[in-house]
């Protein structure tokens, strides 16, 4: 290297400085105010005191948390289920294909998240294009209920974040190049066991990326609750944003931001130490 | 100006710099280069009433929109109760915004047009005399339905415990102080009561009533109802109206039990420096014509009496909770802000909803 | 050999998800023609809400404010992200390397709260600001620095830092060198992260709602359309939106097989 630590330094320090002000003191901040209490006509009032914790502590916040990593999970899972094998399916095509199908799949993605929430209601409520769809086909008499619980958050979930499954595990696949990718594409007769034998532990940075990619945002969304779930559950997002905005109760809000933050964090260091596990292990069998 | 020709060019000359002057003048005068912020809910607002008063007065509005009471708190606790010269909120979050301090000390002389309300309208409990806030709509919560659908609901108890045949068919208000108002007034108890045995009785009864709800819905009950998806929902009356206006078998009625009067105020925050421009839109906004056109327009209950008087009396055949009397509307309770309770509120509804 | 069930299963489910992902767009463009105006009646082909859109001064403003905001995020994510991703590249930190990826995992909506109570203590009580477009910039640009600063740090990790030292070992200045051998060579990196940032940006709602003052952005103006329930020029404006979001990818496409072939 020419230039040394200094002009390093000079490098990272303007997005440093930034970060320091608008990511640090942010975050400090309502770190802050966990341990102060609630005004009586809201705002902060600076005596310090645990009681916030002490409350986040209850059954009730822990059902909603149990909730919400239900639904996280759930998402998780289903869009793991489809973005694999769609994954697989695009890495396997020739590869002048590949980019127009990646493009066809993204594109959704490009409109506007709100409206195609807004366009899940049109489609699933008790006298929707689904349900009518249904009754046209005399499957059902009446309605179904597919709008206003778990299933239409989940479907939310899954219709809003599936690319950032995709795209973790697509890029994993094409690294393994296209021969790999095809042999063990090639689904015969023990195509399930080379399935779980060669691609998904060689996939697996990419999984566990895109796993994290979709279970962090679905943990902490509290439109898609608010707009498909009918408000009738709650999640860890509506009650932060509840506590913020209805309760004005800033300094209990930011406790429960805090333990979320912390238990994402948790989260993401252990999926690190995953990786780096498995680099290492992949590292040793290199080596041998 | 009407002179002698023969002294025309002069007069002529003398009228320019007269005019140059007064215009100069006029410019100079704070009010002509004033604009004022003023936050209203979304479509709360008659389309004519911000042009009218910027042509009768020459101050400029620049007219923001929030969603929710809530929504325009939070961005108040952002800029430390700055940012606006005026927000439109419901009557317990103007006291709250009053008891931080944020809320200006009106100057009744600046507001003649405060005679034009109803003498009750300035009796409310969160702010007694209309010392911090001006009453711009009001009215009342009870139960919105589809007559042609389902018979005609009496009780809140038809919402708490409905037919069978209304399960998974009726929506309930999403917002705190609305969502437990059922279950309190068919228990007798206050709507601002902070007694913790009181909420769990109510949030009991709330749980209960949750099996057969379709969803908690503040803002689209009314096009459930005009899709059919539901048959009775929990609805501000003026909402109501959106669904009658466009399927007139739709009906309100207030529950036996009684309920609330709520108060949408307008609230001058004590950060503006625009104190006597934010006066005039508050006189202005109580003339009997702009009354007229926020219940024509927006279909919402003034409790501006001259106003109401004027009204098209065909809208109140339309709309009949327009013509509930203000007499009837005063026996009912107005909400206050809950104070030390609110954590217990809030923590009340997670239990409902969570 | 190939199984051709396996295929098949592959293909089946691949037509599947897109069914899944266009369903709902082909609902709101098909009813963004419809007359009638309601989800649950057909009405009769019109443009009517096209013609209500283009009317519409909020949702032209909007539209306008939420250009300016992307465009400012995107610019201060590229000023200080690109750097960011060089000095990353040189230190080789574990920790620095780490700490990238920090914004990533705050959900937004605690973001959006923690903005609010540093904006109070020093724009607003120190400074006497306001909220506005600028502090959705600054909200919106806190994230995007992260995504290019990763994007451009991917590709510096196959730079060929040997063309920098040839480029200045022949005495071409540092300034030089940086726009004419190395700034080409990362410039996909760059592009590519802007990209991200404008498209994010365009379509961020939750910090946007709590961040922006008396100006709102397209996202904020949508929400309330649509919980303030059924309108159809919603469905005219996602048309709209899809047929941009085409046209770019369209264009976008073709700028990279010109590059590639040239």
């Amino acid at each position: 290297m020419r230039r040394g630590r200094v002009g390093s330094a000079a490098l990272v320090s303007p997005a440093l400085l930034w970060w320091a002000g608008l990511l640090v003191l942010p975050v400090g901040l309502v770190l802050a105010y966990s341990f102060f209490e609630r005004g009586v006509y809201g705002g902060v009032v600076y005596d310090w005191t645990l009681d916030n914790y002490r409350r986040a502590w209850d059954p009730l916040y822990l059902g909603v948390l149990g909730f919400s990593v239900r639904v996280a999970l759930e998402s998780t899972v289903v869009s793991l289920l489809i973005g694999f094998p769609v994954a697989l399916f695009i890495a396997t095509r020739p590869a002048r294909w590949r980019t127009v199908l990646l493009v066809l799949v993204i594109l959704p993605f490009w409109t506007s998240l709100l409206i195609r929430t807004y366009a899940w209601i049109v489609i699933l409520n008790d006298e929707g294009i689904a349900n009518r769809a249904l009754r046209e086909l005399g499957l059902v008499e009446g309605s179904v209920r597919l709008l206003y619980n778990e299933f239409a958050i989940v479907v939310g979930m899954v219709s809003t974040y599936l690319p950032l499954m995709i795209l973790p595990i697509y890029a994993a696949l094409e690294r393994l190049g296209p021969e790999l990718v095809e042999a063990a594409a090639d689904l015969g007769a023990n195509a399930w066991k080379r399935l779980w034998t060669v691609l998904v532990p060689l996939t697996l940075p990419g999984i566990a990326a895109g796993c994290i990619f979709v279970f962090v945002p679905s943990l902490g969304n509290f439109i898609i609750p608010d707009l498909l779930g009918g408000g009738r559950r709650q999640m860890v997002g509506t009650l932060v944003q509840s506590q913020f905005l209805e309760a004005r109760d800033w300094p209990f809000g930011a406790t429960l931001a805090v333990s979320l933050i912390a238990m994402l964090l948790a989260l993401v260091l252990m999926q690190a130490w995953l990786g780096k596990r498995s680099s290492r292990e992949e590292a040793v069998t290199r080596a041998v | 100006m009407r002179h002698r020709p023969a002294r025309v060019a002069i007069l002529a000359a003398l009228a320019v710099l007269v005019v140059a002057i007064a215009a100069s003048a006029a410019t100079a005068r704070p009010e002509q280069s004033v604009t004022l912020t003023i936050s209203n809910w979304d479509a709360y607002t008659p389309e004519d009433l911000i042009p009218r008063f910027e042509k009768a007065t020459g101050i400029k509005v620049k007219l923001a929109k929030h969603t929710t009471n809530e929504d325009i708190m939070g961005k108040l606790e952002a800029q430390n109760g700055g940012g606006y010269d005026i927000v439109f909120v419901s009557g317990p979050f103007a006291e709250a915004l009053r008891k931080r301090g944020w809320a200006a000390r009106l100057d009744h002389k600046k507001i003649p047009n405060l005679k034009n309300l109803y003498p009750g309208a300035s009796k409310l409990a969160y702010d007694r005399g209309n010392r911090y806030s001006v009453p711009y709509t009001w009215g009342t919560t009870g139960l919105c339905w589809r007559s042609d659908l389902t018979r005609q609901p009496k009780s809140w108890w038809d919402l708490l415990r409905p037919a069978p045949a209304l399960r998974g068919k009726i929506t309930m208000l999403a917002t705190d102080r609305w969502l437990m108002l059922p279950a309190l007034k068919v228990l007798g108890y206050s709507i601002n009561t902070t007694n913790p045995a009181h909420l769990k009785r109510a949030a009991a009864l709330l749980e209960e009533a949750k099996k057969n709800l379709l969803a908690y819905d503040d803002t689209t009950f009314y096009s459930k109802l005009v899709s059919g998806e539901a048959h009775l929902v929990q609805a501000w009356d003026g909402w109501c109206n959106y669904g009658i206006a466009e399927n007139p078998k739709i009906k309100f009625v207030v529950p036996k039990e009684g309920s609330d009067v709520w108060v949408d105020t307008m609230v001058v925050l004590a950060k503006s420096k625009n104190l006597d421009a934010a006066h005039k839109f508050l006189n202005f906004v109580l003339r009997p014509d702009s009354g007229k056109s926020v219940t024509e327009l927006v279909l919402y209950k003034t409790p501006n009496e001259v106003a109401m008087r004027s009204v098209k009396k065909a809208l109140a055949k339309q709309f009949p909770n327009l013509a509930i009397p203000p007499k009837k509307l005063l026996t009912y309770e107005t909400e206050r802000d809950l104070g030390k309770a609110q954590p217990l509120w809030s923590r009340t509804v997670s239990e409902i909803v969570g | 050999m190939r199984s051709r069930g396996g295929e098949l299963s592959l293909g089946a489910l691949f037509v599947g998800t897109l069914a899944f992902l266009y369903l709902p767009i082909a609902v709101l463009v098909g009813l963004s023609f419809n007359e009638s105006g309601l989800p649950t009646a057909w009405g009769g082909f019109s443009t009517r809400w096209y013609g209500e859109l283009v009317r519409d001064e909020e949702i032209k403003d909007a539209a306008l404010a939420t250009l300016v905001v992307a465009l400012g995020a995107t610019t201060l994510s590229v000023l200080l992200g690109t750097p960011l991703a060089f000095g990353l590249d040189r230190l080789r930190s574990r920790t620095l390397d780490g700490l990238v990826f920090v914004p990533m995992i705050i959900p937004d909506i605690v973001y959006a709260i923690a903005f609010l109570s540093a904006f109070n203590l020093v724009f607003t009580q120190k400074l006497g600001q306001q909220l506005g477009l600028w502090s959705v910039v600054l909200a919106h640009a806190t994230f995007g620095i992260a995504f290019v600063a990763i994007v451009v740090a991917t590709r510096l990790a196959h730079f060929d830092h040997s063309t920098v030292e040839a480029s200045l070992d022949l005495g071409a200045s540092e300034l030089r060198t940086f726009l004419e051998v190395t700034l080409p060579q990362i410039a996909p990196g760059v592009i590519a992260g802007a990209l991200i940032v404008f498209t994010l940006s365009v379509d961020e709602f939750v910090i946007a709602f709590f961040t922006a003052g008396i100006e709102v952005t397209l996202p904020i103006k949508i929400y309330s359309m649509v919980r303030f329930g059924v309108t159809p020029v919603v469905n005219a404006l996602a048309a709209v939106v899809l047929g941009v979001s085409i046209v770019l990818v369209l264009a976008a496409m073709r700028l990279r097989g010109r590059e590639e072939a040239a």
